[in-house]
């Protein structure tokens, strides 16, 4: 019954995807405004009938129907209902229906909020974001159907289909094989829908892109309609790729939270456009100009959410995230293909009309340097874009497989990325058009004195590594030029108002959300940068055998192995735990207790580690093997990973600066109002 | 007496020399045998061509355990780093190593990236060659915007856009 509701609701939501698409057209070639009423109400449709594929499809999981397929390979007895329930996106077939029900969210709120905005792209922004939700509802209907019930024939052979077969009987297996061990993490509830969204989020301003393309609209309007969305997005990007660093520091054990994997690649690089975007656009609506360029960034954003899913899901690539691999690949590559020629043939159609008579005042402008911000960004994208893809590209043309590990994008990126924060340092300071050498130098040179205290404690403190003495200047330099521009910004406010200082500051912030948003994001990647700067380059790590009472050391660390117990635990895990006293300087600090569970249905073995963790940074410690008579042994793995924390810390600032930034601002709704020629009625 | 003298400087001679060459052994056999952590330090930047995408170090399948134990022997058997590379990188292709050699068709792995960042930085270059303004010709002109006034009007300037 359930079944049969969920699967239907997926049929009429695919049905009502192509029909907005068809409505859409017939608006476009009739002129009637019924056809374009109606697309925007199939559309709103597809989101409840999606909401009800859903629902039906947690309601089977958390009800243990084990006669479905899918509930029977990702969700057990022994797991508790917060896991059954979120196993919706811990297989291919439910993280897919997850994925379209995400997308139909933001397709439905742009329907109903921003429906009198653009109007004359209404009908172009219905196509592009329907076609690729019924791309993704027709994988679900026909290749990965998370409805396929079980039948088994006769002679004891299993299929699954929506349909019996001939002389089947419905199969329910006693109990299912249950969710990934290493699925099952609190990360992991939140992680998957934060990344989702942030990809999911960027189709929204894609979007608005061709329909601005499909109708030749040059101005810059609808990029102020569609900032909040590429916000979001952008924010929920970071967030996911944030939490999924967090998961694997957690439950990976390789004492890391950065692996450079395919996966977390694929991630990164539309996160990397997104941001060479969020930037760029400024510039756009500033001045009119990189309108080009722009339309490039937003149509490479979206081409590389569907090429980051693909890589996912395909099997193409092996990674420690690959969970759900199929046979969609190919579909997927077609559809990348396809969509990525029509983005660029309407690019080229238009690439006149975009063309801007404005040029570069000043190299030294903040034009100039936005413009080098995206240089900078462009060069990673390529070197994360073409590390994934040149194992491949090996085995095709020489027939050796390599591997392309974390040195490669380390060395690539590092420079690359150092330059980015020293931009962020002088762009602030830097005004639009022009600014001399003089001018600059008299606004940085005090924070540049004041950032070079960071450095010079740390030589001092005995650290003599050159590059982490520069990155650390750097991220110095950048969270003293953003503070001195709130401090400037204020007491400008203050004299000229009278206002007292915080007054004045809070005044500055609420009345250009967008700029100082952008800086407590800045400040949000400082943190990150001193958290990254610690473990990558003052990481230490051990590993020793300890027999009962036994001390080994890491630092100023010490610790004594306790005890080893072992027991199962309801989840049908059999636990190994040890216990180990920490010691700091030789006074006890507290107690660790890393473990090994190894899941007997999938028979698989997870490391988690127990942690110390401090603002100063964390002792990680791993149980890496025990003698199996006696337990008087046991092998410890323990990693100092210094500041670690601070990336965490990071992300607040992140959630903080977006949250300013995109806060409703009325003057912007004005603008958009005002705008008579886009508010006629269609 | 003298005798018993020499004896017993002889056997004290002979003891300490035993005890000097038990401890050698003892030594030499430690330095022969390699630690965890000198293990780990080869083991990170090897892949074995089963696990996906986990250094050797990490990893806990047994295959993985039985690469860490060759690496063992192997710098036992006196092995430089380099050499244990080569060996696994000989028994089972380039794949396993972390980073790909820079020779052959692998150099497109690491000149490509550099290459495009170049061939960017000229593009970008050509756009600002074209920017309308000399720096130097314009320096003494707006130098009068380097007080404090200046950025008290810009920022109100900016404040009354948005007003």
């Amino acid at each position: 019954m359930i079944v049969n509701l969920g699967y239907t609701a997926l049929l009429l939501a695919l049905i009502c995807s192509l029909y907005s698409i068809v409505s859409a057209r017939v608006y476009i070639n009739t002129n009637r405004y019924q056809w374009v009423d109606s697309a925007r109400n199939a559309v709103i449709a597809v989101w409840f009938l999606l909401t009800l594929a859903c629902l039906s499809l947690v309601y089977l999981l958390t009800n243990e129907h084990f006669e479905i397929e899918y509930v029977a390979s990702v969700s057990s007895r022994a797991m508790p209902w917060y896991l059954k329930a979120t196993a919706l996106w811990g297989g291919q077939a439910g993280s897919l229906l997850f994925w379209s029900w995400l997308m139909s969210t933001y397709t439905g709120v742009v329907m109903l909020r921003d429906w009198s905005k653009e109007r004359d792209m209404q009908p172009y922004i219905i196509t592009a974001s329907m076609l690729t939700l019924a791309f993704f509802i027709s994988l679900n209907a026909f290749v990965e159907n998370p409805f396929n019930v079980l039948w088994i024939d006769s002679f004891g052979n299993i299929t699954a289909s929506v349909m019996r077969p001939n002389a089947n009987l419905m199969f329910t297996p006693k109990d299912g094989a249950g969710l990934n061990p290493l699925l099952r993490h609190p990360g992991m509830i939140i992680h998957p829908p934060m990344l989702y969204l942030g990809f999911v989020g960027f189709i929204i301003p894609y979007s608005f892109a061709i329909g601005a393309l499909a109708v030749g609209r040059t101005d810059s309007v609808w990029i102020r309609a569609t900032r909040r969305w590429t916000l979001v997005a952008w924010l929920f990007l970071s967030l996911g790729l944030l939490l999924g660093g967090r998961w694997a520091y957690d439950v990976l054990g390789w004492g890391g939270y950065w692996g450079w994997d395919p996966v977390e690649i694929a991630a990164l690089m539309p996160w990397l456009t997104g941001t060479a975007f969020l930037h760029s656009v400024i510039i756009q609506e500033k001045h009119g100009m990189f309108k080009r360029w722009n339309m490039i960034l937003i149509i490479l954003t979206y081409a590389l959410v569907i090429f980051g899913t693909f890589l996912t899901r395909s099997g193409v690539l092996s990674s420690v995230h690959a969970f759900a691999q199929s046979s969609i690949g190919p579909l997927f590559f077609m559809f990348i293909t396809i969509t990525f020629t029509i983005s660029l043939v309407l690019l080229f159609r238009g690439w006149e009309t975009l063309g801007s008579s404005k040029t570069l005042t000043s190299w030294l402008s903040r034009e100039g340097l936005f413009l080098l911000n995206n240089l900078l960004f462009m060069g990673i994208l390529v070197a994360c874009f073409w590390g994934v893809i040149y194992p491949l590209i090996s085995e095709i043309i020489t027939g050796q497989k390599v591997t392309v590990g974390p040195p490669f994008y380390e060395r690539t990126t590092g420079p690359q990325f150092a330059a980015l924060l020293f931009l962020m340092g002088i762009v602030p300071l830097v005004a639009w058009r022009i600014t001399t050498v003089n001018r600059l130098g008299h606004l940085i040179w005090k924070p540049t004195i004041i950032s070079l205290v960071v450095p010079i404690i740390s030589m001092i403190s005995g650290v003599m590594n050159f590059a982490a003495l520069l990155s650390l200047w750097l991220a110095s330099l950048v969270f003293c030029v953003t503070i001195y521009e709130f401090y400037r910004g204020a007491i400008a406010r203050s004299k000229s108002s009278g206002n007292n200082f915080y007054v004045a500051l809070w005044l500055l912030i609420s009345r250009n959300r967008r700029r100082y948003g952008g800086y407590i994001v800045h400040l949000g990647v400082v943190f990150m940068a001193v958290g990254i700067i610690g473990v990558e380059m003052f990481q230490t790590e051990t590993q020793g055998t300890l027999a009962l009472g036994e001390r080994m050391h890491l630092g100023e660390y010490s610790l004594v192995y306790r005890d080893l117990t072992e027991f199962s635990a309801n989840d049908g895990r059999v636990v190994t735990r040890a216990t180990l006293t920490v010691y700091k300087n030789n006074k006890a600090i507290g107690k660790l207790e890393p473990q090994r569970d190894y899941y007997k249905d999938s028979m698989q073995r997870m490391t988690i580690p127990d942690i110390y963790s401090t603002l100063e940074g964390d002792l990680y410690v791993l149980l890496i093997d025990w003698k199996p008579v006696g337990l008087q042994q046991a092998t410890f793995k323990v990693y100092l990973n210094p500041l670690i924390n601070w990336i965490w810390i990071g992300g607040f600032g992140f959630i903080l600066g977006t949250l300013v930034a995109t806060w409703p601002d009325q003057r912007d709704r004005d603008i958009l109002t005002n705008n008579k020629s886009f508010a006629q009625p269609l | 007496m003298v005798k018993t003298w020499v004896t017993r400087q002889f056997l004290f001679s002979m003891f300490v020399t035993c005890m000097l060459f038990g401890s050698l052994g003892n030594v030499l056999a430690q330095d022969n045998s390699p630690t965890d952590d000198e293990v780990n330090a080869i083991s990170k930047q090897l892949y074995c061509p089963v696990c996906e995408s986990i250094p050797l170090d990490a990893c806990g399948t047994q295959a993985c355990i039985q690469w860490r134990d060759t690496i063992r022997e192997k710098l036992s058997a006196g092995w430089s780093e380099e050499e244990i590379k080569q060996y696994f990188s000989n028994q089972y292709g380039v794949r396993v190593l972390a980073e790909p050699p820079i020779k052959g068709f692998n150099k497109l792995l690491w000149y490509l990236p550099p290459f495009s960042l170049l061939i960017g930085s000229l593009l970008v270059i050509r756009l600002l060659a074209k920017t309308r303004t000399n720096l130097n010709t314009l320096d003494s002109g707006i130098s009068n915007i380097d007080n404090a006034d200046r950025y008290v009007d810009r920022i109100e300037n900016e404040l009354k856009q948005w007003e």
